[in-house]
């Protein structure tokens, strides 16, 4: 509060047009040195990494480009088919984040649960689910995943261990803890992804469930996605720690913040993270500095950024184009080799398209079915 | 005078119970807060403390009794000075009260006399109708969106304690730009953007009201304030019930609410059903500009914590406000939209245009509908759904909450005990369907009301 008082002096003065009042408010929060060096230059993505990770060999760079291009594409397309009216309602495009969940896929195994928000996408195809059906649902046809009836922000698989696909922004984080509760209950030692945003790190539940997960010892890697934005909020304008690997820190949970942009250092982070848990040390905290490159959703005014600084983190930090790097200058791969990994892509991604428009919409009387299981007597 | 030591009750229900055993014995000296005994019920055990100080003169009840009666006298003390011999020798029974015997009579006496035990009915509120506007009046094409921005701006040049809240309301001027303009106006002290946190900011709205403050807290839509409803309902609701009196929270919770285009189950609901249901709200929900504005203005001013719903699809669309420098509206006042003779159909927000839809194509075949506007769902202005009814006879509720307890059932359950008589037809209600809504673009259509099911509802009332 007392920063709130201290800024409204500042604001008395009346800032005349609208955008002027958005700078006076941002120049206020960095005087008031509430913004931490780190963020300065808001390029959270390569300043987090502290020394530089292990290397990957051909096989896995060549794998995180390949997944993490699906996603890229698949997310370009959705926008695309969004612009055409084939998609609806909000449609959150995780285009500029892919290294985290690749990253962090490639540090789980088989039976390992995964959950996050509304922007899922990425999250899905990592854990393979089918192109087709994710992207059937967002059309809201009868193929995809949740037979058209959740549309972009709810989907589920439990065949890949995905519980979703949220729209409430800081659900996912006690059912996450409540999956990470039932491994130890059943005695497994699978171990639960909890994905949520820097936004979303400021609920309530958040630290309700933080307090449970290391009471009981709990199985779960929280993964903060710190996209530096939640909407139109920068992180310092919403947090009065931004350095949101600390937010464990009063339970004891571990947390380190892993440069999400570079997929070695996020695979690196994650094997530390989930090996901690396996061992039944309880939960585990990452923050992932990352960004994302499109508006929130479809519709975003992006005047709370400035273009320079989309720019910056696209053209030097870009976490597909740090591998693709590799692979030409480090693993020797051809441009051509390049090229038709890039066809195959697009032809996953095009089949996707074609499937989730052919597909029909769910019969009406869909509309009557899962609400809940009828026993015998009711 | 001794002192008497009667049989505590452990709980209030307790009538009797065993004198399980005596710490101290006649001629002890004992101070107040001394174990003296234990006493037992087949439910749990208690030690007597002593609340006197003095010395034990007789006990009246030896341990090991069973079935003594609450507050028996079960020893006599001698307080300081006093002699223990005179003491032991009064006679207890005839000093001891007998209130629980006494107490039961009286009930069994209350119970049957009836009357007095009858919960009085609750008062009758006059609303005001809405200001005859001044001749001449000029209007103003506005949307929604605007009504309700002059509305806060107005108040908030009015009233120096009003102040708005919520996630993006100030540099983002809104999710949906409701609050554009707000920020540059007054500045951050009094247009505040708060983390994703619905619950702490609404319990922090509550506060400040509680300390005078008139806070507007807006949810980005309502679905999000379900993370806030224990403020909502137990904080906000009833506080001036559970004070006495003494203490109000004049806070408005404003945000889009109903469902909206395409967003799937999580996003897309009515709650006006939910808030209704709350003694200690009141329920606003508008369909024109005009309205929000005027009820938003006294919602404002309004000493009650207030839920007000608007609709994200209503937000653009424009309708005359009358251009006047102060204008609000009585809450609780319905306004009847159409005069007509053969059905009632009685509808709020963006329910209103499933209605004027369905009218057109009545008309055409020549059923004439009232149409009333309840704008405010809680209190329920029932007395002009009445007159109407007495006129037409004929019921349709439409709305979009789920049929099961939504706000129709209440309307259908009032009509039916109060115009009994006067119904010729069972009352129709038109809703949303009872499932979440559904993302596919089929389904969501046919999850929705409709006016075609609004007509096929009015046909069936008035047996066409
Ligand atoms: C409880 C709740 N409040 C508000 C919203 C609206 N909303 C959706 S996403 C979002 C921003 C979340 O930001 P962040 O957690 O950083 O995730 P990101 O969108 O950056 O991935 C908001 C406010 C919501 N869906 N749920
Ligand atoms: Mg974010």
């Amino acid at each position: 509060m007392a920063t709130r008082s201290r800024s409204s002096a500042t604001s008395r003065k009346k800032p005349s047009g609208k955008s002027s009042t958005a700078k006076s408010s941002t120049a206020k929060r960095s005087t008031a040195g509430k913004t931490p060096a780190r963020r300065k230059s808001a390029s959270g993505g390569k300043s987090a990494s502290k020394s530089s990770p292990a290397g990957f060999d051909k096989d896995e760079d060549l794998k995180a480009y390949r997944d993490m291009l699906l996603i890229r594409r698949f997310e370009e397309k959705a926008g695309q088919m969004y612009g055409m009216g084939l998609i609806g309602g909000f449609c959150h495009l995780y285009i500029g984040q892919e290294a985290v969940v690749i990253g962090m896929q490639g540090a789980i195994e088989d039976g390992d649960q995964v959950v996050t928000g509304y922007r899922d996408h990425g999250h899905m195809l990592a854990t393979g689910m089918d192109p087709k059906g994710v992207m059937a649902e967002l059309t809201g046809r009868e193929g995809g995943y949740s037979k058209g009836k959740g549309g972009s922000m709810h989907m589920f698989s439990v065949e890949k261990n995905f519980y979703g696909g949220h729209g409430i922004v800081g659900a996912p984080v006690p059912i996450g803890t409540g999956l990470a509760f039932s491994n130890q209950y059943n005695r497994t030692d699978r171990v639960c992804l909890t994905y949520f945003g820097d936004g979303a790190a400021n609920q309530g539940q958040v630290y309700e469930s933080f307090n449970m997960a290391e009471l009981w010892q709990l199985p779960v890697v929280y993964v903060i996605e710190n996209n530096q934005y939640a909407m139109g909020t920068s992180v310092a304008r919403a947090s009065a720690q931004t350095d949101l690997s600390k937010r464990g820190t009063s339970f004891n949970i571990p947390g380190e913040q892993v440069d999400g942009m570079d997929v070695r250092a996020v695979r690196e982070a994650g094997r530390k993270a989930v090996e901690w848990c396996r061992a039944g040390k309880g939960p585990y905290l990452l923050e992932m500095m990352t960004y994302r490159y499109r508006g929130h959703s479809m519709s975003d005014p992006a005047k709370y950024r400035a273009k320079e600084e989309v720019n910056k983190m696209r053209s030097e930090h870009d976490p597909i184009e740090q591998v693709r790097k590799r692979l030409i200058e480090q693993h020797k791969l051809s441009e051509d080799e390049l090229k038709s990994i890039d066809k195959d892509i697009k032809k996953t991604v095009n089949e996707a398209a074609e499937f989730a428009q052919s597909s029909p919409e769910p019969d009406p009387s869909e509309l009557w079915t899962d609400v809940v299981e009828l026993s015998e007597g009711a | 005078m001794s002192i008497k030591v009667t049989m505590p009750a452990l709980s209030p229900t307790m009538e009797e119970g065993t004198l399980a055993k005596w710490h101290v014995k006649e001629g002890d000296t004992i101070s107040s807060g001394d174990v003296i005994a234990e006493i037992e019920t087949d439910k749990a055990t208690m030690e007597v403390e002593a609340a006197d100080d003095g010395t034990v003169a007789k006990i009246v009840v030896p341990e090991g009794t069973e079935n003594v009666k609450v507050n028996e006298v079960i020893a006599l003390l001698a307080g300081e000075g006093e002699d223990t011999d005179s003491v032991s020798e009064e006679k207890p029974e005839a000093s001891a009260p007998q209130p629980a015997e006494d107490a039961d009579e009286d009930a069994d006496e209350e119970e049957t006399s009836g009357e007095d035990e009858k919960a009085p009915a609750p008062p009758a509120v006059k609303v005001a109708s809405d200001p005859e506007l001044p001749e001449g009046t000029e209007f103003e094409e506005q949307t929604v969106r605007e009504a309700l921005r002059d509305a806060m701006a107005e108040e908030m040049r009015r009233d120096e304690r009003v102040f708005v809240m919520g996630e993006e309301v100030a540099q983002y001027e809104g999710a949906y730009k409701v609050t554009q303009g707000l920020l540059a106006e007054f500045g951050d002290r009094r247009v505040v953007d708060t983390p994703i946190t619905e619950h702490g900011f609404a319990g922090l709205g509550v506060g400040a009201a509680m300390a005078g403050l008139r806070p507007i807290v807006e949810f980005m839509t309502f679905n999000f304030a379900m993370q806030a409803m224990d403020h909502l309902i137990n904080s906000a609701a009833k506080t001036r019930y559970m004070s006495g009196g003494q203490m109000s929270c004049p806070i408005v919770f404003r945000g889009p609410n109903g469902p909206a285009a395409r967003v799937g189950a999580q996003h897309s609901q009515d709650y006006a059903s939910w808030y209704s249901h709350i003694p200690g709200l009141i329920v606003i929900a508008p369909y024109s500009a005009a309205d929000a504005k005027g009820l938003l203005k006294a919602a404002i001013r309004d000493p009650n914590p207030i839920i007000f719903l608007e609709n994200e699809v209503l937000y653009g669309k424009s309708f005359d406000v009358p251009q006047l420098d102060d204008y609000t509206l009585p809450i609780g006042k319905a306004r009847v939209m159409k005069q007509g003779s053969d059905v009632t159909l009685v509808s709020y927000s963006h329910g209103i245009t499933y209605c004027l839809d369905a009218m057109a194509k009545l008309e055409e075949e020549g059923i004439d509908a009232e149409l009333i506007d309840l704008r405010t769902i809680r209190p329920l202005d029932i007395d002009t759904v009445i007159e109407s009814v007495k006129k037409t006879n004929r019921v349709v509720t439409v709305d979009e909450t789920w049929p099961h307890c939504g706000v129709g059932a209440e309307i259908a359950a009032q009509v039916q005990a109060k115009a009994f008589d006067y119904l010729d037809a069972p009352i129709l209600r038109v809703t949303q369907k009872d499932v979440p809504m559904p993302y596919a673009a089929n389904l969501e259509k046919l999850a929705l009301p409709s006016a075609d099911e609004v007509i096929e509802a009015v046909k069936t009332v008035c047996y066409r």
